[in-house]
């Protein structure tokens, strides 16, 4: 469960390398609305600066990111604590 | 147009692009960065690869430009629609397989696309006449700005001020008093204006961010297509042709013998695509095995591969050889010494 109560979408994006992560990120995020979380799964561990990098440029929030065995995981959702975009 | 001009910058990740968005949104132009995705971008890949650097700072050069600049990057990925540029270029290459030219002109291209869906006014570019031999000289800025339809919407606010006024100027989105008028191959302008923001540590690369202006890689892309018979690739290709020694003892097959530990797990992803071999005895790396290799060629790529392992001086040893998505068998080989690999091999 995250932090706004809904369960996460999830992006697997294992064996893949950036910054193809960070574009299927963009694409997902695309389609979600403010306030809705996703979990970014990856291996490539460039996503650990990259995934947090551009979600600070386009304004949204990294809840936390870990390594779970072999996966990077990132937890972002879509908004900044305020209303993020401008 | 809405109120407030709209641009979208081209960031590669250098220090030019940057400076240009950061001209621009000095001025009050909302500026948006947009970079793309290739398939022969140096950063990311190789080094998400290869155990040694580990401890490299990982950073995308481009999303810290913009982060930098304080503006939102969109990173796209054109790796299928640029095959045509890199196989096909109508002004040719450069020094090696980098046809620049046709690059810009298709990347500004589709800056202009993505401008005109989202309503944005112009495109910015980080150019400066003279700074690159053959895509950033007088002659060929009018050749991208036709190229890529955008025409007198294209602003290089570098040396705007050495160029005819664009539509940008003289609509007076921008005070083309406020442009710059650099020129030349000197880096020393930019890194004054650099200091002048405050920019540190941002990228240098020496020979650009492209795969295609390395002559290793681009002889390497080349012998891919002549024995291919055709000038087409696929992203595996280009990621295993940045990857590894490439020896090709005959025309019929290619060795790719891994350098280190990432490599060797990295290519461990490609066993089910291509022969594979490896030292049983001995550490020692992967090597796929590309082509149509007969028996007596795999027992050659077997004995090659076991000279750069740590069995390199054994009289023989066991060699695992792996036909794609096959059984594997073992064979016994005699490492090969280096002396007998020649060095017409090494492609």
């Amino acid at each position: 469960m995250s932090e706004t109560g809904s369960e996460p979408q999830i992006l697997d994006a294992r064996g893949l390398l950036c910054p193809m992560p960070v574009i299927r990120t963009g694409a997902q995020v695309d389609q979600m609305a403010h306030g809705e979380t996703l979990e970014v799964r990856a291996s490539d561990p460039g996503v650990l600066y990259d995934i947090p990098a551009w979600c600070r440029v386009h304004g949204h929030t990294v809840i936390e990111s870990r390594e779970e065995g072999d996966d990077l995981v990132v937890l972002l959702r879509i908004g900044g604590d305020d209303t993020g975009d401008d | 147009m809405s109120e407030r001009p709209k641009a979208v910058a081209l960031i590669s990740g250098g220090l030019d692009s940057m400076l240009a968005a950061q001209v621009v949104k000095d001025q009050g132009v909302h500026v948006e960065g947009i970079n793309f995705f290739t398939g022969f971008c140096v950063e990311g890949h190789t080094h998400a690869i290869r155990q040694k650097d580990k401890d490299k700072a990982k950073r995308n050069n481009a999303l810290w430009a913009a982060e930098q600049v304080g503006i939102k990057l969109h990173i796209e990925d054109i790796s299928q629609e640029y095959v045509r540029v890199v196989t096909n270029p109508k002004h040719g290459y450069g020094q090696n397989l980098n046809p620049c030219l046709d690059c810009k002109g298709f990347m500004v291209g589709k800056a202009r696309e993505w401008m005109e869906a989202r309503g944005f006014d112009f495109v910015i570019t980080g150019e400066v006449i003279g700074q690159r031999p053959k895509s950033q000289r007088r002659e060929t800025f009018p050749v991208v700005a036709e190229e890529s339809g955008a025409g007198d919407r294209l602003l290089r606010p570098l040396c705007a001020k050495r160029l005819e006024p664009t539509l940008p100027e003289r609509m007076g989105w921008v005070d083309r008093g406020q442009l710059l008028d650099f020129s030349g191959r000197s880096r020393k302008p930019q890194m004054a204006l650099a200091e002048h923001y405050g920019f540190e540590d941002y990228s240098q690369p020496a020979g650009g961010c492209c795969f295609l202006t390395d002559e290793t890689f681009s002889r390497k892309l080349a012998d891919l297509w002549e024995t291919r018979g055709t000038r087409e690739y696929d992203l595996d290709d280009i990621m295993l042709l940045k990857l590894g020694r490439h020896l090709r003892p005959a025309p019929n097959f290619k060795l790719i013998v891994a350098r280190e530990e990432g490599e060797n797990h990295f290519m461990n992803g490609y066993r089910k695509r291509f022969h594979s071999v490896r030292d049983l005895d001995n550490p020692g790396p992967l090597a796929l095995v590309q082509g149509e290799p007969g028996e007596q060629d795999l027992e050659t790529a077997a004995a090659i591969t076991a000279r750069y392992g740590k069995g390199k001086t054994a009289e023989r040893v066991r060699a695992e050889i792996t036909p794609p998505g096959g059984e594997p068998y073992v064979t016994e080989v005699a490492p090969m010494p280096p002396a007998q690999i020649p060095e017409e091999w090494h492609v």
